[in-house]
């Protein structure tokens, strides 16, 4: 029998909780574990659903990063849009949940409202909307045609779209702020009244006591955020389906049309575990770099 | 020396009064004007369905110059053979069993976790919280094959059937959080009365964890409602289309031609987890900041 770490043994008991988990462990193994295992696998071969498979070793990959001119042009669309809609929606989530932290009025319902788009966001109706408003003649053209300024081509070109597809992230900041606004509220208002005694100023407050006591929550909203986008893809699917000039054709998009477009399932699989490897090595980067800019009240422990 | 330092003070304590009081207009007013921005999208969306097509594309206001219901009537027949009466119709039959077995899974095995004490509990409990990280995409293609396999395509088994094997990770973590802050004492005063394991999660641990199967029922119904990526692999036909597919079937068939259908309609598609949130924002904003999990 196994001992715990007190020393005690396990109980006959305990034993009934893995009659309580048994639906977790069945569907880890079979639904998570295996599945990863498998896409690991695939991606030494030429898997398709048309043809029987064969083990070709690392050609997937070598094939991607010599030759997929697609690949990279994927890659490059996606980091842009991480890096450009996750900083900006949690800075803005940031900013109006410390905004919403002074005591303000009303604050129950500026809530209900900023966390709603966060509810929709997903659903196709709001991709629809979307397409509609940033449409050469949609409403924010013409918003901006009575303020005389001349249309933009928010969808049409290429600078552009990646941008607007971001805006549609951003919107969603709701999620991001109720967090920050919960944590917020855990700071012991003392520290700020005591930095104040000091005379520190507004900006110094928020680098060294803001920050520094809610970076579990940066963290988790920046690793959270960043995997959600680099798996983006309802928004660009159906807003503007990866162009104009595959400017929108972020990784989700692709790995969607190798797996059953063109059903090259080895080869996505491939792609797929390029991006858990970007994923993962970006993780530990922030963990990492986190020793650096973030202090834990225990000491880091 | 020390009259100066206090008269210093006071006069430091009044000005930042003054511009706290113009700080917090100014705070409201940028709150208010971002609020505004926020939900005029919709609001027009709203005013849009009832306008004519012509009148969309040329006009900024939300209130339509006159009501008119034919975007709704014409909206909702669909494209012919099928109404969006079986489009809501199947978005419940999918939607409505993955959310109870989610709910209940992931109740019985927080409860599990939450409760006991067991050989290799950190291990289990630390592949669940990985499991938040694992992307869905890495997964699609062997889940695919499989459910290829076992002939579940074309139906909603392999949505609802994973639901049963409790693969959510983030609301198990939700509820074994919520659980854990659940005093012991009714447990051993339950266990004193007679009840088995399985006796104190059902009499005590589920009756007092309403709040969070609220929370978990409504994230979960409004994730699976809106869910377009899941349906788009595992559905083909028409007849078995939840809201998500229908709608994007209309944008590809009506676009620049109906918008106010397609506004009406996205409208109604929206209305379900519109009107959820509405009536029960408490557990959405509540569950979210409790939990301090999902973005």
């Amino acid at each position: 029998m196994r001992q715990s770490r007190t020393g005690q043994r396990y109980k006959k008991s305990d034993y009934v909780a893995f009659l309580y988990i048994a639906p977790w462990i069945i569907g880890f193994l079979v639904f998570q574990a295996w599945p990863l295992a498998a896409s690991f696998f695939y991606s030494f071969t030429d898997l398709s659903m048309l043809k029987s498979w064969n083990f070709v070793g690392l050609e997937n990959f070598r094939e991607i990063f010599t030759h997929d001119r697609i690949f990279v042009q994927s890659l490059k669309v996606t980091v842009l849009y991480v890096v450009v809609s996750v900083p900006l929606k949690l800075a803005f989530a940031l900013l109006i949940a410390m905004l919403l932290n002074m005591k303000v009025r009303g604050i129950g319902a500026f809530k209900v409202l900023y966390y709603l788009p966060s509810i929709l966001g997903g659903s196709v109706g709001i991709s629809i909307l979307w397409r509609f408003l940033f449409n050469r003649n949609g409403l924010i053209n013409l918003m901006l045609g009575k303020l005389g300024i001349s249309a933009v081509d928010w969808l049409g070109s290429p600078q552009n779209a990646l941008f607007t597809i971001s805006m549609l992230s951003v919107w969603q900041f709701g999620s991001s702020m109720v967090l920050f606004l919960a944590a917020l509220k855990q700071i012991p208002r003392d520290l700020y009244e005591a930095a104040e005694v000091d005379g520190a100023g507004r900006v110094k407050m928020f680098f060294r006591i803001t920050v520094p006591m809610i970076t579990p929550i940066i963290l988790f909203n920046i690793i959270m955020q960043m995997i959600n986008a680099f798996q983006e893809f309802a928004a660009p699917f159906l807003i503007t389906k990866g162009g104009p000039l595959k400017s929108t054709y972020l990784y989700g998009m692709m790995l969607y049309d190798n797996s059953f477009t063109y059903l090259k399932m080895g080869y996505s699989s491939a792609l797929s575990w390029i991006m858990f490897a970007i994923i993962m090595a970006l993780t530990a980067l922030i963990f990492r770099s986190s020793e650096y800019w973030a202090f834990y009240q225990d000491g880091g422990n | 020396m020390h009259m100066g330092a206090e008269n210093r003070e006071r006069k430091r304590k009044k000005n930042g009064q003054k511009k706290g009081c113009m700080g917090r207009l100014m705070c409201y007013v940028f709150l208010i004007a971002l609020a505004v921005v926020m939900v005029y999208p919709l609001l027009w969306m709203i005013g849009s369905s009832f306008k004519e097509n012509n009148e969309i594309i040329t006009s900024m206001s939300i209130l339509p110059k006159q009501i008119r219901l034919s975007a709704f009537v014409e909206g909702w027949k669909g494209n012919g053979r099928y109404t969006y009466l079986t489009y809501f119709t199947n978005t419940f039959l999918l939607v409505v069993p993955t959310v109870f077995f989610t709910v209940f899974s992931s109740m019985l095995v927080a409860y599990g976790f939450a409760r006991f004490r067991f050989p290799l509990k950190k291990l289990c409990f630390a592949l669940v919280i990985s499991t938040l990280l694992l992307p869905e995409q890495t997964l699609m293609v062997p889940r695919y094959l499989l459910f290829n396999r076992l002939g579940w395509l074309d139906s909603y088994k392999p949505m609802i059937v994973p639901a049963i094997f409790a693969t959510y990770p983030f609301f198990i973590y939700m509820m074994i959080q919520f659980i854990r802050g659940l005093p012991r004492e009714l447990d051993e005063s339950a266990r004193i009365d007679g009840c088995g394991s399985f006796g104190i999660f059902a009499r005590i641990i589920v009756p007092l964890s309403k709040p969070a199967i609220f929370s978990v029922t409504l994230f979960q119904f409004v994730w699976r409602w809106n869910d377009f990526f899941n349906p788009l692999i595992y559905i083909n036909s028409v007849s078995k289309y939840p809201v998500s597919l229908a709608l994007r079937m209309s944008l590809d068939v009506a676009d620049t031609v109906h918008w106010d259908q397609l506004m009406a309609m996205s409208l109604l598609t929206m209305l379900p987890p519109v009107l959820l949130y509405i009536f029960a924002q408490k557990y959405f904003i509540e569950g979210i900041a409790t939990s301090g999990l999902k973005g």
